[in-house]
């Protein structure tokens, strides 16, 4: 056991001898995060005490064991995975110290507002326009499959600020606040039935130019810190063997043996040895993470996670054959009214499973794309033939 | 939890293999010594196994070795899945070895250490671990009778260490070279050939009888089936490589052909399914070298994943190099033999998941 790890266990018990963990569960998390408990490799002051960001764990294990409350990670994982990174890296002090805290202890969910209807995996031609007006923008525009916009109380959002010039120079990325004028959200009812996402309609909303993050035109560097992040939160995760959708699955083949088949069996098994890898891989992540060596495997776990959930889930239904073919609830009523806080798969049916999972895929950048970065950024191998790279953004074909 | 990653000490392991095999027996050579007599290279052995001091890396110093462990034995695997050199690693140093700790024969162990003599273990190499004692050797009279077909590294081995039955069950015999007879078998993978190997009343020396001749049995299989996942991981990274650096340099149609998206995104599945190899063989490697009660799980695990990818990376390779991955002068062949041999060598995948679905309670039935 090394000094730091000793150093961060005393604190962690003063915290609990200050503050009663089964308390006010606010109170108790912003203790934590001013106690540099938050994320211990981050500045003191900023929930953390310049401490190896592998003692994280240690901290949270402790806290665990005496009953502490915990942010509720899945709630505000935009928070967490994405828009702290990039205002960590890119913000500045005073940003800093606005956000991080109440973003940490989940007192301000956060969102991400950077597809549009024509600006997808191709988000470089996003056209929601940000004009200056004194110490203020303008901003006009729609995003599209915004996660938790309806209970946001900020957005990370990337703006064209200079539709003269090829498309990933004229971009500048703000912080927008959600209850400003002007920004209107409505639900968007998805492949299950309720609505997770959003459509974002942005009209004459006003963003002072303290809420910008980077240079103006600095738009789609910022952008790529989050996006980083967003395969890393993605892909990431230790869980015991046979966690997941896996479990499901092994918990109906042990208990319902009347469902059992040769085929199915060898089709089990070779999903519960993809699984395994694929947790193992997730393992080594952490461990290289931990070590201070992050690699691309990331793009890897990510990429076989969301091939794997489809399949799993998939196989699921054929399995359960007869059962397979209801489904638990298409909220048709209240789809508008009753949102889902954060994605449950193993808290639904086995037909919501199959149906979310075909989103893995797709969100955080498809598996396409995946594929494509794979390939040119960690192979080597040419980039696509391109187009759209000195044509001003104004003259591209939309 | 096991340490997925490689230890520094480990990575200049590494170096000083690939920097041996490199220098003594590139892809060339490599091909050139599967037409002649003499595939093993008895020179490129002795400074792999005694001057680097492969051979006894998982043998404790006091038993004549480094006192390292299987997880640096694993490293060893990995290059020489990347290189093919013919050695009698797996026999040797790894079945020969693993059985000879388990089984106490410490005077051979020492011997195996120090890479002056090798040995092979008696078994076929489609052997799964979990399988039965094998019984077509039988004890009599003091010496041994019967026929193990597919044995490999046999052909130059001074030492087998052979199972057989004797009246009161399954032990473990010592016999030399010279007490049996050898038959070359023309095998598919041309850089690891088998033998049939004959014994007709071969004079041969007990170590172990009983639960410990089926312990070291056991042992043996599973340490095989781990350093083999390591081999097959190196053979994949290797084809991956060879195939990235042939979609560079051809053009076709006035582009690289590793332009072509249909083709970036196979190298980058390929990738992914390399990526995971690893963490599973680098788990299996550890959970041997710590004798963690999970090694069979990994051992199994591991083979039921890195065969496939290994396979998968080989024809790859083959398929994107065009006619040329075709010819007896590229090493595509090698590999692609090597890979398909590997997927059988101790069980095939579906004979693991088999093997799996009984460690983890997933009945078939
Ligand atoms: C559940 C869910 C939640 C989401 N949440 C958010 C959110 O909170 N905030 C946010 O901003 N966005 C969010 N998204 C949007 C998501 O990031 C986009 O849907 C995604 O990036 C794909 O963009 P697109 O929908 O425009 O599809 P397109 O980009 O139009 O892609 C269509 C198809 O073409 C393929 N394709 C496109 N370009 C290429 C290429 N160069 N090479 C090969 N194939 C290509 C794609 O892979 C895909 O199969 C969410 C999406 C989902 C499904």
């Amino acid at each position: 056991m090394t000094n730091a790890e000793d150093d961060l266990r005393e604190r962690v018990q003063k915290l609990l001898a200050g503050h009663d963990p089964q308390g006010d569960r606010m109170e108790f998390l912003r203790a934590q995060f001013d106690a540099g408990l938050a994320w211990v490799h981050f500045p003191a002051g900023l929930g953390g005490l310049d401490a190896p960001r592998t003692l994280q764990s240690v901290v949270d294990a402790d806290l665990a064991a005496a009953g502490a409350p915990t942010n509720d990670p899945r709630r505000i994982g935009i928070g967490l995975g994405m828009a702290a990174p990039t205002i960590r890296t890119h913000g500045t002090e005073e940003q800093q110290h606005r956000w991080l805290r109440p973003l940490w202890t989940g007192d301000e969910v956060w969102c991400q507002l950077f597809s549009e209807p024509g600006a997808g995996s191709d988000l470089a031609a996003l056209g929601t326009r940000a004009v200056p007006d004194g110490d203020h923008w303008i901003v006009n525009g729609q995003k599209v499959w915004t996660s938790q916009a309806h209970e946001a109380r900020w957005a990370i959002v990337v703006t064209r600020t200079d539709p003269d010039v090829p498309k990933h120079k004229g971009m500048t990325y703000f912080v927008l606040d959600m209850k400003a004028d002007g920004v209107e959200v409505r639900p968007l009812r998805q492949i299950t039935g309720e609505a997770e996402f959003n459509e974002v309609f942005l009209t004459d909303v006003r963003i002072p130019d303290s809420q910008r993050l980077g240079a103006v035109g600095d738009g789609w560097a910022v952008a790529q810190t989050t996006l980083m992040n967003e395969r890393v939160a993605i892909g990431g995760g230790a869980a015991p063997r046979e966690s997941g959708v896996i479990a499901e699955v092994a918990k109906t083949w042990r208990t319902r043996p009347e469902l059992r088949t040769p085929a199915a069996h060898d089709e089990l098994m070779r999903l519960w040895v993809e699984a395994e890898a694929t947790r193992l891989t997730g393992l080594r992540l952490r461990q290289q993470l931990a070590a201070g060596a992050p690699g691309p495997e990331g793009s890897a776990a990510k990429l076989a996670f969301a091939r794997l959930n489809q399949e799993i889930t998939s196989f699921e239904l054929d399995l359960l054959g007869a059962d397979g073919l209801r489904y638990d609830d298409w909220s048709s009523d209240t789809w508008r009214t009753e949102r889902p806080t954060s994605v449950d798969f193993l808290g639904r049916s086995p037909g919501y499973r199959y149906l979310r999972a075909k989103g893995n895929s797709i969100e955080g950048g498809t598996s396409e794309i995946l594929r494509n970065i794979i390939a040119e950024r960690v192979l080597g191998l040419p980039g696509e033939i391109r187009v759209d790279k000195t044509v001003p953004w104004k003259d591209l074909p939309k | 939890m096991t340490d997925l990653l490689y230890s520094q000490d480990e990575e200049l392991l590494r170096a000083s293999v690939r920097d041996l095999l490199t220098a003594r027996a590139p892809a060339s050579a490599v091909l050139a010594r599967t037409e002649t007599d003499e595939l093993y290279d008895p020179a490129l052995w002795h400074a792999l196994a005694a001057d680097l001091g492969a051979a006894g890396l998982a043998v404790p110093e006091w038993a004549g070795g480094h006192g390292a462990s299987w997880r640096e034995t694993a490293i060893v695997a990995e290059e020489l899945g990347r290189s093919l050199a013919a050695t009698a690693f797996l026999g040797s140093t790894v079945l020969a070895t693993a059985a000879g700790r388990s089984a106490g024969a410490d005077d051979l162990v020492e011997r195996l250490a120090s890479g002056e003599v090798t040995a092979a273990l008696a078994i076929p190499l489609s052997t799964v671990p979990g399988s039965g004692f094998p019984d077509t050797v039988r004890h009599s009279h003091e010496t041994l009778t019967g026929t193990v077909r597919n044995v490999a590294d046999a052909r130059t081995a001074d030492v087998l260490i052979v199972p057989a039955l004797a009246d009161d069950g399954p032990a473990l015999y010592v016999v030399g070279a010279g007490a049996i007879s050898r038959t070359a078998v023309v095998s598919l993978d041309l850089t690891r050939p088998l033998t049939d190997v004959t014994l007709e009343s071969a004079r041969a020396d007990l170590i172990a009888s009983g639960a410990e001749a089926v312990a070291a049995f056991d042992t043996a299989l599973i340490t095989g089936a781990a350093m083999l996942a390591a081999e097959q991981l190196g053979l994949a990274e290797r084809c991956l490589e060879i195939t990235v650096e042939h979609l560079l340099t051809r053009y076709q149609f006035g582009r690289q052909i590793g332009s072509y998206q249909a083709l970036k995104h196979r190298m980058a599945d390929l990738w992914a399914g390399v990526t995971q190899a690893r963490a599973v063989a680098r788990y299996a490697a550890g959970c041997v070298a710590d004798a963690d009660p999970d090694a069979a799980v990994a051992a199994s695990l591991a083979q039921a994943y890195c065969s496939l990818v290994a396979v998968k990376a080989a024809e790859e390779c083959v398929q994107l190099h065009g006619g040329i991955g075709f010819t007896w002068e590229h090493p595509a062949h090698l590999y692609l033999k090597r890979a398909k041999a590997d997927a059988i060598a101790f069980g095939t995948a579906s004979q693991h998941r088999a093997r799996l679905a009984e460690l983890v309670d997933l009945p078939a039935a």
